[in-house]
């Protein structure tokens, strides 16, 4: 696909286009693009929360009609817990931090005009919104939506027999999948040769903010990911259509053969999670670019180590390909891999607290300003240290014993893959709204919607841990079989009701976004007296970001409270400057 | 981080030219009143490293399939009749043909080499054109391009062949697997030298 | 704004800590004989990691209250860009935490994994299929017999639904149930197979979890020390009924255990 795109586009410079198609529909203008992935993500989280609800719904009142959905039958509640995965993992949480913010501000970010190939851009973002489309199609055909959960293990996943879903639903499924990888690694390689040939003068690499560099590691990890998770799902489609065994070995669905001989079901776990790992890092570390940079910025003080900020992102993306095993430590793998794994993924602990360290490094001695973009960021260190707090549980075999596959393990990878990064995102939303819309967006509502979403998320995912000490399994519909479940059901509760009152809580946010959008208050160029190139051009940018200037950098990213200077910031484009120290 | 702060990864070619060349087309204008649109230089040096991006999943892809072909090769399953772990691969005996077609695939790889060294010749002379006595051992013009399209062609058509014989003998898709993976390995090869095929074309009619 | 948040962020820290301390949801009453030491490796990564927990959060909240910016000219910002020597001893501080605490463990996982089963284990073979849990034993003659694919039916129960082949001699002494009985005290060696997708053998009391996949043959081992009936979830994904596919592990006696084998040898015959 990536030879199209060459021979399609040799250049990013294309006129300003003037129809209503060009203009907004197929745009080549990346910052078109960026809004249309926004959009796409937005659409797509209220979708996986809305199934997220009727989950928590059906485990506590299983009986209960609901409007509009009528009852939760068990088979269902198995298809909103993949379906839920796959929307949050694929079209959420690494479709809006890159796609979205990445392509809105990468260019900009680093004084280009475009990405490096604009109709391969538009390509992607067709694509993956393709992919979602097909996704959501699972829903409507015969047998439902698939019912093997994210992951996808044969040959649950790869039988048609083992269940309702495993139909038409699961190869909707696999097929979304691949368009999106396919999307992906378009998006992937635009953001990696953008970054590489498309700075402006005086942009080093050591001088990129931290959000450029974290777009463009994600990016490199997504270039080597998503092709492995392509030719997992090539396989896993010949195993349920063209008869193949690569997968499924003799197995007996209810006393029926299904034909397959010699296959290995730890084959797709392998792959599956040579890609699943880096993923989790994929859908991260735009956030942790992120919140980097909001630290620095509202505690006017310069980041705290810089190049060690640098250091860890690489080493975190290059130790998440070698730690893709510990998610298999009970798949009958051999042990003493098992105990290989363990010990990477304990050292990608180290990367990960340094980064910690240094945020907690930022704030001492700054001069803290609690805008909304500045709430979340704080809020998002707390989910991150929450979150990252049970990494070393679960990433030590023996303790996997007990937690492996219990509750303790989405409590885990919720509080710091998924929260933690949507709250990267509604810091993102929060900082770069102004300079998106020309608006600012309310501020008193953003608190309100801070307080719900950081009190809530504690609320459902903290007593999470709690079950799965005491041995709750994940993906149980019920709590009735098992007897030792009896008394972690009024604990159930409590999370389902925090989840209710949580997602009521972001209708403010929707409210306030689209509130803002057309009434909110006229935004200044840079309302938040940031340094980086973005705050230097006018508010929407114009078309080709720049109004025809190309800018040139003198600075580092984060120069502020400089001794000596006129303001409390210096912007990447003023003026070498020198602290009088 | 010498290697990160530079784009030097990719040799620039720097094959500067007066801007009214043949090749490659400039599209998409540069009339909108930015800092026009970049060079010939620049635009080659992001195709090509952008190239280079697109080869590492590629890579990646075949890879993958690679490192499932050697697994499933060396992989003994239960086999719950005898209670023993057994391995079921039988190899595939391969058509002669095959051997022919990575003749012509090689061929190809030469044909495109020398395309590339023509195209480039051309343009390094392309602004002297006009004082075409200064030739330097001009011989007859070969369309390599085209040698490479027929071979590429060639080659697909071949491999098409290779199937049918396959078929013929009894080695479908779900036979064996290795059966599996020799149509999997050259189907997926097929689409990607397709994919190849399609991006000569748009770039002869280019040129 | 920067005291709400801390009081919050506090709050939220002492709350949850609260919950892990008072044991109010604890891990299941543990009667294997790897419990112990697993318990044991659980409550050490648990207090560091606690105070790992407790001390970021505390700072955290107390960072943001006390550097809020105050207004004034007089409070400034420090213009500083880290410190390479802080720098080195958190990162050599949380290696050695990190990968101290997966050596400390690594001993219990090679007793767990790395050991094959005692010679004179008890052997019991687990078979998961959607969505039950059967159990065989060899019988006197300490072999399985075959099984085929073919001869399996679910709705039979018991040996019909493993596919017992009735004609090889190796399984007239196959004792097949629904409830899998142990004796106290001795080490058992589970066989774990499954039929059609993956299962998770999963015994929470016994600390003991294994995947059953299809295609192989899983021996693993553990010993329980405490008579009692246990009971068995499957802990990985397997279709519909996953929720509802249990079993009861009963430990006995050795003397009740061999009466009970017995009683079920002479119903084969």
């Amino acid at each position: 696909m990536a030879t199209h795109g060459f021979a399609g586009q040799e250049t990013h410079a294309h006129a300003a286009p003037q129809g209503f198609i060009r203009k907004w529909i197929f745009s080549l203008d990346h910052k078109i693009i960026g809004l249309q992935y926004y959009f796409l993500a937005l659409a797509a989280v209220f979708v996986g929360m809305f199934l997220s609800l009727l989950m928590r719904i059906h485990m506590i009142w299983p009986t209960v009609a609901l409007p509009l959905v009528g009852e939760i039958k068990p088979e269902a509640y198995l298809s909103l817990v993949t379906m839920h995965g796959t929307i949050m993992v694929f079209f959420v949480l690494t479709t809006a931090p890159q796609g979205g913010f990445g392509n809105y501000f990468l260019p900009i970010q680093i004084g280009a005009p475009d990405m490096a190939f604009p109709v391969l851009n538009m390509l992607s973002f067709w694509t993956t919104f393709l992919g979602f489309i097909v996704m959501l199609a699972a829903f409507f055909v015969t047998g439902g939506a698939p019912l093997h959960g994210w992951t996808g293990y044969a040959p649950l996943s790869a039988l048609p027999s083992a269940g309702p879903g495993e139909g038409l639903g699961a190869d909707l499924w696999i097929i979304s999948i691949a368009i999106f990888c396919i999307g992906a690694l378009m998006g992937a390689l635009n953001f990696i040769t953008t970054t590489l040939d498309m700075r402006a003068k005086g942009m080093s690499m050591m001088r990129m903010p931290l959000t450029c560099w974290a777009w463009f590691i994600t990016a490199i990890l997504g270039l080597l990911a998503f092709g492995v998770l392509l030719s997992g799902g090539i396989l896993l489609l010949m195993d349920r259509n063209l008869g193949t065994s690569f997968f499924v070995p003799l197995v007996t669905v209810n006393g029926q053969l299904t034909g397959h001989k010699g296959g290995s079901p730890l084959l797709w776990q392998h792959l599956f999670w040579f890609f699943g790992h880096p993923e989790v890092y994929i859908a991260i570390l735009p956030a942790m670019g992120l919140c980097s940079q909001l630290l620095s910025v509202f505690s006017r003080k310069p980041i705290f180590g810089y190049k060690a900020m640098v250091y860890a992102m690489l080493s975190i993306g290059f130790l998440g390909f070698m730690v893709w095993g510990h998610h298999m430590f009970m798949s009958g793998m051999s042990p003493y891999t098992a105990f290989a794994f363990s010990i990477m993924t304990m050292a990608i602990g180290v990367p990960s607290a340094i980064k910690t360290f240094n945020w907690l490094g930022t704030l001492v001695r700054g001069k803290i300003r609690f805008s909304s973009p500045m709430l979340f960021a704080i809020g998002f260190v707390s989910l991150f240290v929450s979150g990252g707090i049970s990494g070393p549980f679960l990433a030590q075999p023996v303790l996997d014993i007990p937690l492996h596959d219990t509750a303790f393990v989405p409590a885990h990878f919720h509080l710091i893959m998924g929260v933690a990064s949507i709250f990267g995102i509604f810091a993102a939303t929060y900082y770069w709204f102004p300079k998106m819309f020309g608006r600012m967006m309310n501020e008193s509502l953003a608190r309100w919607h801070f307080w719900f979403s950081f009190i809530g998320t504690y609320c459902i995912f903290m007593p999470m841990h709690y079950l799965g000490m005491a041995a709750q399994p994940r993906r149980y519909s019920q709590f009735t079989e098992l007897q030792y479940l009896a008394h972690l059901i009024p604990l159930n509760k409590f999370i389902t009701y925090a989840a209710i009152v949580t997602i009521a809580g972001q209708l403010i946010f929707v409210a306030n976004l689209f509130w803002s959008m057309f009434k909110g208050k006229k935004a200044s160029d840079n309302p938040w007296e940031a340094t980086t190139l973005e705050w230097t051009t006018a508010t929407p940018p114009p078309h080709d970001n720049f109004g025809g200037r190309t800018p040139v950098v003198h600075n580092g990213p984060y120069e502020y409270s400089v001794p000596g200077a006129p303001r409390d910031f210096v912007m990447q484009s003023d003026p070498a400057i020198k602290a009088a120290h | 981080m010498a290697s990160f702060s530079t784009t030097a990864t990719v040799d620039d070619p720097r094959i500067s030219m007066g801007g009214g060349s043949t090749l490659p087309p400039v599209r998409g204008g540069g009339d909108d009143g930015r800092s026009g649109s970049p060079d010939y230089g620049t635009r080659l040096r992001r195709a090509r490293l952008g190239l280079l991006v697109a080869l590492t999943p590629i890579l990646m892809l075949f890879v993958s399939f690679t490192s499932a072909y050697i697994v499933r090769q060396g992989l003994p399953t239960l086999d719950p009749r005898t209670n023993t772990l057994v391995r079921d691969w039988i190899p595939v005996k391969l058509p002669r043909l095959l051997f022919v077609n990575t003749c012509v695939l090689l061929l190809s790889s030469v044909g495109m080499e020398l395309a590339r060294r023509q195209i480039r010749r051309e343009a390094a002379l392309a602004p002297a054109a006009s004082v075409s006595a200064a030739s330097t051992g001009e011989e007859k013009k070969i369309p390599w391009l085209a040698m490479t399209v027929v071979l590429g062609l060639l080659f697909l058509t071949g491999q098409w062949m290779a199937w049918r014989q396959l078929a013929a003998l009894g080695y479908y898709v779900s036979t064996s697997p290795s059966s599996s993976f020799i149509y999997l390995l050259t189907g997926t090869h097929a689409i990607h030298l397709m994919g190849g095929v399609l991006a000569l074309l748009v770039a002869g009619a280019a040129s | 704004m920067g005291l709400v948040l801390l009081i919050i962020i506090w709050l939220i820290t002492f709350v949850s800590t609260y919950f892990f301390i008072a044991k109010t949801w604890w891990l299941p009453v543990g009667a294997s004989a790897s419990a112990a030491s697993i318990d044991h490796h659980f409550t050490i990564t648990y207090i560091l990691m606690g105070i790992v927990f407790v001390a970021a959060q505390v700072g955290l909240g107390f960072l943001v209250w006390r550097y809020r910016d105050r207004g004034g000219p007089s409070n400034k910002a420090e213009y500083s860009h880290g410190n390479t020597t802080l720098e080195i001893i958190w990162t050599v501080l949380t290696a050695v935490l990190f990968v101290g605490l997966n050596l400390m463990s690594s001993s219990i996982w090679a007793s767990e994994r790395f050991r094959p089963a005692e010679a004179n284990a008890v052997r019991v073979e687990v078979t998961g299929m959607q969505f039950a849990w059967y159990f065989r034993y060899p019988g006197p003659d300490g072999k399985f017999g075959a099984t085929k694919p073919e001869l399996e039916d679910a709705s039979a129960g018991g040996e019909g639904a493993l596919g017992l082949d009735s004609k090889d001699p190796a399984s007239k002494d196959d004792v097949v149930t629904g409830t899998m009985v142990v004796p106290v005290n001795r080490e058992i060696e589970v066989i774990l197979r499954a039929h059609d997708v993956i299962h998770s053998f999963f015994v929470p009391a016994f600390r003991f979890k294994q995947d059953a996949v299809p295609g192989l043959a899983i021996s693993m081992h553990f010993t329980p020390i405490q008579t009692g009936d246990y009971e068995i979830a499957c802990a990985e994904l397997c279709g519909l009924g996953h929720y509802k596919m249990h079993g009861i592990v009963k430990v006995v006696s050795q003397e009740e255990f061999d009466k009970w084998l017995a009683a079920r040898e002479a119903e084969k015959q």
